[in-house]
């Protein structure tokens, strides 16, 4: 495996290595392998059930494989619980939008922030020197977020109140806030029409560009991962079923199979 | 492209963040603040201890509506943190001749720390399951005061009169008074200290969690840490609050940490606004005032009455004093542009 890695020239980011995840005799993964590399778009497709969200949520540590393991940069991942994933450079969005509703669009962004800041109670409470230096300094790079997602104008809103788009912007500017060197973005085009997708299509490139980041798509809107996605993986029963640049899963027998046999595509 | 372009290269310049949300305004405040300064004056020692009480149950609201409000997690069982910290002052005053002052510290420590342990085993609970288990607490705790082991320190079911202090510097005021104002620096620091811990990296981690457990996992919030330490934080503050009740009311005694205080206090909470810091001292007020009310109204019925002056409050305000405030908001912002 290492001499692969070598061959490759530069180390993956991140290495699923032969994950199996079983639900009370269900095995909805199994055996799955994929390498994700620095700065690339990683497009994760299949029909419904294939195991894409099961596998999406072993990345973000809300389920623990059986079998296999996720290395980042090297590093197995299973041994940190969930909420060291954002410290260590993984952040994500959800497939329904899993906002604060009760808070701002700029709160809801100030909390992404949280793996890369600290502070404790004690100082929170006396609002101590370097805990108003920090908020000035986390405001500063909110805001600038908030800006290149064009959220200024809500930026006071309360996100329950928001169209399901701009929440949709939202939940990204939330996760961009805690700096990933992986996003992972699940369903990310779900609920947008079709003007919103390629507008979606085109963030989703800048945001790798400008902000240096590798992003995994998990999305059923074929259109989109085939348009902006660099290497594409396709899963059904929880097995992969392909892997390669966008044309070569498009036309490969397997997975046009896997398709036209399922009619909810 | 173009529409893209726009999308990220616009950055709309935002202003600063409004302070509306948690408190007061500074108009309102100030005015606040000098009507709780003024205002004893000209009363009464006994209304005056009554004021006293207003601001030590206000103390024991915000404490809950920091843990209800702020991390989401209910509790029934207030009244068991506001006696630990009631009888470690007066334990402490009268057994160990501490200053009463430096009490209270301790008081919130101890509580803190109850609260925080308490908080651990209460992490695999949730919403009305959570409310059973801290009710449990509540309904516990007037027994385990009353065990013969505990019988030389607290005075068991006789419970333990404690030393009212005299105004320090020989202060031409009387010992009412100047409890109520030394109450009142207590109580105005913990409000300042809550407020700005509400708006911190952990007052948004708390909110977080009451909002979206998993999302704020994901943005690498420790929930099960923020959990606790929300009650470790409620359960010290509601602890100063029974030390100070414990100073001013002179006597500490099981039966007066019921869980009908415990009851008391989420009324209070419900009644100034779940999560409106400035609420807490509606909320109390209404607890300690709305009871006399209702005995003045009708002697034998003065439960039913209560009763109905607390539905009437629901049905018509169901935010509670959050509610008027934001209309009265309303209406003052309409007069000043007519």
């Amino acid at each position: 495996m290492m001499q692969a890695q070598v061959a490759q020239g530069q180390s993956p980011l991140l290495e699923v290595r032969d994950i199996s995840v079983v639900f009370g005799g269900i095995i909805a993964l199994n055996g799955v392998s994929f390498d994700m590399h620095k700065g690339a778009i990683l497009g994760l497709i299949g029909p419904n059930g294939a195991g894409k969200t099961t596998l999406f949520n072993c990345l973000s540590r809300l389920y623990q494989p059986s079998t296999g393991d996720i290395l980042m940069e090297g590093q197995s991942i299973l041994t940190r619980p969930p909420h060291r994933m954002a410290e260590i450079g993984i952040g994500r969005t959800f497939q329904n939008v899993a906002l604060f509703p009760n808070l701002t669009v700029l709160d809801n962004v100030r909390v992404g922030t949280h793996a890369r800041t600290n502070s404790d109670i004690i100082s929170d409470s006396l609002r101590l020197g370097w805990v108003r230096r920090g908020e000035a300094e986390l405001n500063k790079k909110v805001n600038e977020i908030i800006g290149y997602l064009d959220l200024g104008d809500v930026a006071h809103t309360v996100v329950s109140g928001l169209p399901f788009g701009t929440q949709k912007r939202v939940e990204l500017a939330r996760a961009l806030a805690a700096e990933p060197k992986i996003l992972l973005l699940d369903e990310p085009a779900g609920g947008l029409n079709h003007e919103e997708v390629h507008v979606l299509g085109d963030l989703i490139r800048r945001i790798r560009d400008d902000r240096h980041m590798t992003i995994l798509l998990v999305e059923h809107h074929m259109g989109l991962v085939m348009s902006i996605a660099d290497h594409v993986v396709a899963l059904n029963f929880g097995k992969k079923l392909a892997e390669g640049t966008p044309a070569q899963v498009q036309t490969d027998p397997d997975v046009i199979k896997a398709y036209l046999g399922s009619k909810d595509q | 492209m173009s529409a893209a372009d726009e999308v990220a290269n616009e950055a709309r310049p935002v202003e600063a963040t409004p302070k509306r949300a948690m408190t007061l305004g500074i108009g309102a405040s100030l005015v606040m603040l000098a009507l709780l300064i003024i205002g004893p004056m000209f009363v009464k020692n006994f209304i005056v201890f009554q004021l006293t009480m207003l601001l030590i149950y206000a103390l024991a609201v915000l404490a809950l509506n920091i843990l209800t409000g702020g991390s989401g997690q209910f509790s029934l069982g207030q009244s068991a943190f506001y006696a630990v910290g009631a009888y470690t002052s007066a334990i402490l005053i009268e057994h160990f001749g501490v200053n009463y002052a430096l009490t209270l510290p301790v008081a919130g420590i101890i509580c803190f720390a109850f609260g925080y342990l308490f908080g651990q085993p209460a992490l695999r609970l949730s919403g009305i399951y959570l409310a059973l288990a801290t009710f449990a607490l509540a309904v516990a705790m007037p027994q385990l005061l009353k065990l013969g082991v505990f019988e030389h320190w607290t005075g068991g079911v006789q419970g333990l009169v404690v030393t009212k202090p005299d105004a320090p510097f020989g202060l031409p005021i009387s010992q009412d008074r100047w409890l109520y104002y030394f109450t009142l620096v207590v109580a105005i620091g913990i409000y300042i200290a809550s407020v700005n811990l509400l708006k911190s990296r952990s007052g948004r981690a708390f909110m977080a969690i009451r909002d979206n457990e998993i999302a704020a996992s994901a943005m690498g919030v420790d929930v099960a840490l923020y959990k606790t330490l929300a009650f470790g934080i409620s359960a010290g503050i509601t602890g100063v609050a029974g030390g100070l009740g414990a100073i001013a009311v002179q006597f500490v005694a099981p039966d007066s940490y019921t869980i009908t205080l415990a009851i008391a206090l989420f009324l209070g909470m419900v009644v100034g606004g779940v999560g409106w810091l400035p609420g807490s001292i509606v909320g109390s007020a209404f607890i300690i005032f709305v009871p006399n009310i209702a005995e003045e109204v009708s002697k034998g019925l003065s439960g039913a009455v209560f009763g109905v002056l607390l539905f009437l409050v629901i049905f018509l305000v169901p935010h509670g004093a959050r509610q008027v405030a934001m209309v009265a908001q309303g209406m003052l912002g309409k007069l000043r542009k007519g």
